[in-house]
């Protein structure tokens, strides 16, 4: 059942929204199946999805690194949050670090704009994040034990 | 409990919180949540716990004070209601044993009272950054329970409706019209002329969009309203379809606000449980249903057009307008697009009727702008003024002036799509059509303040940047229009561009103007063209100098450390640099090598506060031969 009950092209959107959700991003293979479900072309699946920020088409890390790149951010040195934290975590935007531990990501307004310039880190807001202060919350994170699995 | 129209027509409004035992409210929209409201509102609940029914605990929205959050209110019978804030679980027990248990009202942890009070405290409502305001959309927000529809029942929630379903479909409009309404998603088009044009087009399906795909990076008065006061926005929505003759209706809400989904699924279940959703709402003949749908993350998808493009399962495409949706939307049939604040006004203009709509704001804007205040200011969050306010007393009064008594710069309204304003326009009052006029729109509504910290040619290139990347790509213009802006910004706030640079950016501008497909992509070189009409100088510093004079581009500027300012047995300095680029000369005085440098400002963050040593300078060639290297490496 699932997303198969739901038969029709202009579900698409939820269809994707729906297999991201169960499975953190979308598969080759998920999309082959989606299309082939819809009785459309896997090419206009890939059109779609590929349109959209929210989807993504690798695994998701354990810790997604999310810096907030909205106005009040950027006019607080956001900019500078990011080269901070591309430089210890030694990937750049886009990219998962090796073991999948950590990824890095920039995103538009998250709305906490008080708060600027703002990081997210498995969904724990930083607020007022400066580059040393960058070093500092990693180092308390990398110190936790990680949860198994 | 189903509703009738007679029943809410009777319905008494009041306080949602009866008189007889204490309550206590919590902000837990996103932005208290950002800021630790859920570890407040745990703590409370562990220690009320065996209080029984004498308090009751409620999660609210928004109280519209981001820099003040997380904010307690606690409201006690027959005494003064207290609003404490930047709470933390570790005040809750002395909240708790000092004012739920005792008498003792901690005024010291008390923002102000927001009832009663006999001078001891700040009375809030007249604190400058409310005095100023006129809550219509926010009327509710932040004092009612966004879960519980009886608070908004109480608050004369859905009276609307009934009213609605009391009058002809054309009276609404009627109504809507009287009030002079016009749509708070950008552009300013009259609502009831939408409605017209949608209630007269033929056929027999019709649909009803709320757009809450509020995508201005710096813009969250949308969300806000979603996460207080959702049944505000359900109520338009419905009263809408009422008017145009839909039986089905969106909400388009982005998914980068899943507290904003769930609390609109939640409110949704309610108003079907209560009759105001479904067939034969409130026991009359009309039924109309509504669906939510999740944006996939386009800016782009704000525009109308796209957003019913998006809703049918493809690309985020803009279409050319005429036919507008009005006419032909989703599915090819008649639907009405109307943003959530939009809506919001709607069910106020029906619950209380046009004339108290009209009494606020100017003539060709009645009614009241709403604006979410970040950057460089003392006051951060809402604001909800009338309109024909003047943005110095958006900036001064309600925003409470620059942060550290820094010069203020300009004010960006309107986000990607709007415009940077200078001190000299600060009396510009806001209405569509002033702001239309200098240069700026009335837009989404984020308001950003600029300090002299900031660079004006690298506030435009970030906007610019912006709608590069969100540009759909559908049309040249705009496709290869941004991508050419950028291109060249990036060449000037690196110091590689020159004097023609300037006219080359207006040039790209005038033709983005004329030629892209759609509202965004046309009104995406406003950032630019305002910042080069009120800031020409700050280009030409760029072009012509290689200088930023807010010292923020990075290829213009270089980290300096003062020697005479410098304490050589500090070494905070060398050991922030993540580059190694600080050493020590012969004398123990630090310096930057200018070519190792990366500029990240890690050295002027941690310089000690009285020492202050680490400047930054521009052009770069104002740092003094000698120090600009280690001895041994060759001169730069």
């Amino acid at each position: 059942m699932g997303y198969h009950s739901r038969r029709q092209p202009r579900h698409l959107i939820d269809i994707l929204q729906q297999i991201q959700s169960r499975e953190g991003y979308l598969s080759s293979q998920a999309m082959l199946e989606a299309a082939k479900s819809l009785n459309i072309s896997s090419a206009t699946v890939w059109g779609v999805a590929t349109f959209y920020n929210q989807f993504r088409f690798t695994p998701p890390a354990r810790k997604p690194v999310r810096v907030c790149m909205g106005t009040a951010c950027h006019l607080a040195g956001g900019q500078l949050v990011l080269e901070a934290m591309a430089r210890e975590l030694k990937i750049e935007v886009g990219e998962t670090s090796e073991g999948r531990e950590f990824s890095l990501e920039r995103v538009a307004c998250i709305g906490c704009c008080a708060l600027a310039p703002v990081v997210t880190i498995e969904n724990k807001v930083y607020p007022r994040m400066t580059p040393p202060g960058v070093e500092q919350a990693l180092v308390e994170i990398k110190a936790e034990p990680e949860a198994e699995g | 409990m189903k509703r009738s129209i007679r029943t809410l027509s009777q319905n008494k409004t009041g306080p949602p919180y009866s008189d007889k035992i204490t309550h206590i409210l919590v902000g837990t929209a996103t932005c208290g949540r950002a800021a630790g409201s859920m570890a407040v509102l745990e703590a409370i609940r562990r220690e009320i716990e065996g209080l029984g029914d004498r308090v009751r605990l409620w999660e609210v929205g928004c109280m519209g004070l981001c820099s003040q959050e997380p904010l307690v209110v606690i409201i006690k019978p027959g005494d003064f209601s207290v609003c404490y804030h930047h709470a933390t679980p570790a005040i809750v027990p002395r909240l708790v044993e000092g004012y739920v248990r005792g008498d003792d009202p901690c005024l010291e942890l008390a923002l102000g009272t927001v009832a009663g009070g006999n001078g001891e405290a700040v009375y809030i409502p007249e604190l400058d950054i409310f005095k100023y305001q006129s809550r219509v959309l926010l009327r509710s927000c932040g004092y009612i329970s966004p879960l519980e529809i009886e608070h908004y029942l109480a608050s004369g929630g859905y009276r609307g409706l009934a009213n609605a379903l009391e009058m002809q479909p054309g009276q609404v409009i009627k109504e809507i019209e009287k009030s002079g309404l016009r749509g708070l998603g950008g552009a300013g088009y009259p609502t009831a002329a939408k409605w017209s044009a949608c209630a007269r087009a033929e056929g027999n399906t019709k649909y009803v969009i709320c757009n809450a795909d509020e995508g201005d990076p710096g813009a969250f008065m949308d969300r806000v309203l979603l996460e207080s006061d959702p049944h505000a926005v359900l109520e338009g929505m419905i009263i809408a379809s009422r008017a145009v003759g839909a039986k089905k209706g969106y909400i388009y809400i982005r998914e980068e606000y899943p507290l904003a989904i769930e609390r609109i699924r939640i409110a949704l279940k309610q108003a079907r449980a209560a009759g105001l959703l479904g067939r034969r709402i409130l026991d009359s003949e009309f039924s109309f249903t509504i669906e939510m749908v999740r944006g996939a993350g386009a800016f782009v998808s704000g525009e109308e057009t796209a957003m019913i493009a998006a809703m049918q399962g493809g690309r985020s495409w803009p279409e050319h307008r005429p036919p507008y949706p009005a006419q032909a939307g989703l599915y090819g049939r008649p639907t009405l697009v109307n943003n959530v604040k939009t809506l919001a006004n709607v069910s106020a203009i029906l619950q209380k009727g046009w004339r108290r709509f009209r009494d606020t704001g100017t003539a060709g804007s009645p009614g009241t702008a709403l604006f979410a205040l970040a950057g460089k200011l003392e006051n951060t969050g809402l604001a909800e003024v009338p309109m024909g306010t003047s943005l110095r007393t958006l900036v001064y009064d309600i925003g409470g002036g620059i942060k550290r008594g820094r010069q203020f710069k300009a004010v960006q309204i309107g986000g990607p799509s709007g415009g940077c304003l200078p001190e000299s326009l600060l009396d510009t009052q806001i209405d569509f059509d002033s702001l239309r006029e200098a240069g700026a729109i009335m837009g989404s509504g984020g308001v950003i303040v600029m300090d002299e910290d900031n660079c004006m040619v690298d506030t435009a290139k970030y906007f610019v940047d912006f709608s590069r990347q969100e540009s759909c790509g559908k049309c040249t213009f705009c496709r290869i229009g941004t991508y050419h802006m950028h291109s060249v910004l990036e060449d000037v706030t690196r110091g590689k561009g020159s004097a023609e640079s300037i006219g080359a950016l207006v040039e790209l501008a005038a033709d983005l103007k004329e030629g892209a497909l759609c509202g965004l992509g046309r009104m995406s070189p406003n950032p630019v063209l305002t910042t080069i009409r009120y800031f020409r100088a700050e280009y030409e510093a760029h072009v012509l100098e290689k200088r930023c004079p807010a010292r923020v581009c990075k290829e213009l500027t270089a980290y300096y450390i003062l020697p005479e300012k410098c304490y050589r047995g500090c070494d905070h300095c060398v050991l922030a640099c993540p580059a190694e680029a600080v050493f020590s000369d012969e004398k123990g005085l630090k310096v930057v090598d200018q070519l190792k440098c990366t500029k990240c400002g890690s050295c002027e963050l941690v310089c000690p506060a009285e020492y202050n040593a680490v400047i930054r300078l521009s052009p770069i060639s104002l740092v003094p031969a000698d120090r600009r290297t280690r001895p041994d490496t060759k001169e730069i």
